[in-house]
């Protein structure tokens, strides 16, 4: 991309315009070198590493099947595994299954945002929390949500809000932790140029505390979708009260021992966790583009 | 003219009042005595120039004078003045644009809505940077941030709902990442500023010849701890030339007492 255009100064500026046309020179000599390639091209190079891991990823998953490790039952290969995965498809037994596992995926990480922001926002910026609690919400994040599963049908018994509990336990410390460190670093020089300029009470939020933590947050987002995803198929894997998800779908297949059905689910499972990522991971990116935090 | 404000009964009239101000940072044995018993009064619509080593307190006693820090001892006194300032690194904020800096600075300082972005295009003009107001502060250069910066500054030079108040305006080294030419070229601007809206200014440098050029007065700061070691009035009518001899002369007479200074430490 060339440089902006500038606009010749204004009639009232001194006359040295000769001068000021030599700044912009230099100023356009600075900004040099900016260049974007192609879009097609872009995506194509970003899109070729992963298409070729799929591709080995597949070759060797039939590479083992041949090899005969298994019986062809037990683990069948690629040629049994997506007809399998096409039938779910066309009869609607995945489409009725993902939508259970998707409105309990929406649902659990909103109630997971709503909460971890009310506590992180808390932690952040009260001192006597942030000591009580900090320690605490960075040791919740690293226990294994599973581990709550339990306790969760003793409360819940076999039902959605046991679901619901394990998702949003595993979802909200992360949420509220990217919150907090956000805050936590916000650069000490901006938070004086920001008194300098008098922001203070809700200004100070709105104009200052909010923005510069936001890529902090949506990095927290990110891995607390990355948790209540875990959590929730856990969840509904144990918790199966007969409602059809994805979750409860491993456990039925492997009762009937269809072990296609099972790798199918299995990559139903694990491509709505990365396209999910995915777009988690382009919004983190673009804002730390704009915001100038990577060298890009 | 200094002498008739003194000659005032009791202490009057300074825009900028420093009296016996230390600043030690940390405590104990590890603590830093970073300026000692520095007394300095600025007159309301004086520029008034610092100058000092590195790491001899200049950053340190802006920053006290904008309150951001407070003074181990000492007091200063603003009296009410409204304190813009300039740090040394351009602090922008990154997630907005230049103008979105410029913008939010003014709209701080009371101007409404209506009248923002016109007032942000007037400030990057007057920092020699129109066209670059979409941009982010990380595409620009360090010197052309430094420009934001100081554009930046100037917007807080102003407040809407209280016009009556004087400003302080501090600025920690402006200048130290542009080239000659406009660097030039802004104090040019600077000055203009100055006299239109009779800012009284403290400016830190480490360009004794920029010094001269600016300053009603140049003070010489020792190092480590920071005291007032000598001021050096500069009688030059203005508009004064950076490279004009007589700048050239005092600029020398002063490096020559700085060179004096830092040699103390040499041993
Ligand atoms: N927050 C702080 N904590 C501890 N020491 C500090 C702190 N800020 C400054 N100092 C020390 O105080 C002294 C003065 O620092 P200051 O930044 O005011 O110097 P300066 O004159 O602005 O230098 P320069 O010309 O390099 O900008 C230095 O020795 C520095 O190490
Ligand atoms: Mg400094």
């Amino acid at each position: 991309m060339a440089v902006d255009t500038h606009k010749t100064p204004p009639a009232d500026t001194p006359p040295d315009s000769a001068l000021q046309r030599q700044i912009a020179g230099l100023d356009a000599l600075e900004l040099a070198g900016a260049t974007t390639r192609g879009r097609a091209l872009r995506i194509w190079s970003s899109a070729w590493p992963k298409l070729g891991a799929i591709v080995l990823g597949l070759l060797v998953w039939q590479a083992v099947v041949w090899s005969g490790w298994k019986e062809p039952w037990v683990l069948p290969g690629p040629a049994d595994v997506f007809p399998e995965l096409w039938k779910r498809i066309e009869d609607g037994s995945l489409a009725e299954s993902t939508a259970t596992t998707m409105q309990r995926a929406v649902v659990g990480f909103a109630v997971s945002v709503a909460i971890g922001t009310l506590i992180g926002a808390a932690v952040a910026r009260v001192r006597v929390l942030r000591a009580a609690f900090g320690s605490l919400i960075t040791g919740l994040q690293t226990l294994p949500s599973i581990v709550w599963l339990p306790f969760a049908v003793l409360l819940f018994n076999i039902s959605e809000s046991a679901i619901l509990f394990v998702v949003v336990l595993g979802a909200a410390p992360s949420i509220a932790n990217g919150l907090i460190s956000g805050v936590d670093y916000i650069p000490p020089i901006l938070q004086r140029a920001g008194r300098v300029m008098g922001l203070r009470g809700l200004n100070m939020y709105r104009h200052l505390i909010l923005p510069a933590t936001l890529p902090a947050f949506v990095s927290g987002l990110k891995q607390g979708w990355a948790f209540a995803w875990r959590s929730l198929m856990a969840g509904e894997l144990i918790v199966n009260f007969g409602r059809k998800s994805l979750g409860a779908q491993l456990g039925t297949d492997r009762d009937v021992n269809d072990a296609a059905g099972l790798i199918a689910t299995m990559i139903v499972i694990l491509v709505i966790g990365i396209l999910v990522d995915v777009a988690f991971g382009a919004a983190d990116r673009s804002l730390r583009r704009r915001w100038g935090l990577d060298g890009s | 003219m200094s002498q008739a404000l003194q000659a005032a009964p009791g202490r009057t009239a300074a825009a900028v009042r420093l009296d016996g101000v230390s600043k030690a940072f940390g405590s104990g044995a590890g603590a830093l005595l970073a300026l000692d018993n520095v007394s300095l009064d600025v007159r309301p619509g004086e520029f008034v120039c610092l100058l000092g080593a590195s790491g001899c307190g200049k950053s340190t006693l802006l920053n006290l004078v904008a309150d951001l820090d407070r003074p181990s001892a000492g007091t200063i006194d603003t009296g009410g003045a409204r304190v813009a300032l300039m740090f040394q690194e351009p602090a922008l904020f990154p997630w907005l644009t230049v103008t979105g800096n410029l913008e939010l600075a003014l709209k701080m300082r009371g101007v409404p809505r209506s009248e923002r972005r016109g007032r942000a295009a007037d400030l990057l003009t007057s920092v020699h940077l129109d066209g670059f107001a979409k941009k982010r502060p990380h595409q620009l250069s360090g010197g052309m941030r430094q420009r934001v910066a100081l554009a930046r500054a100037l917007a807080l030079t102003v407040d809407e709902k209280d016009p009556d108040t004087g400003t302080v305006l501090l600025m920690d080294e402006p200048f130290g990442a542009l080239d000659a030419m406009t660097r030039d070229l802004l104090h040019d601007e600077i000055e203009r500023i100055w006299r239109e809206r009779g800012l009284t200014v403290l400016f830190v440098t480490h360009n004794v010849r920029e010094a001269v050029r600016l300053g009603d007065r140049v003070v010489l700061l020792s190092s480590r701890p920071g005291r007032v070691v000598e001021e050096f009035p500069v009688p030059m009518e203005r508009p004064r030339r950076i490279d004009s001899t007589e700048v050239a002369t005092l600029a020398g007479t002063i490096t020559d007492r700085l060179r004096e200074e830092v040699g103390r430490h040499g041993r």
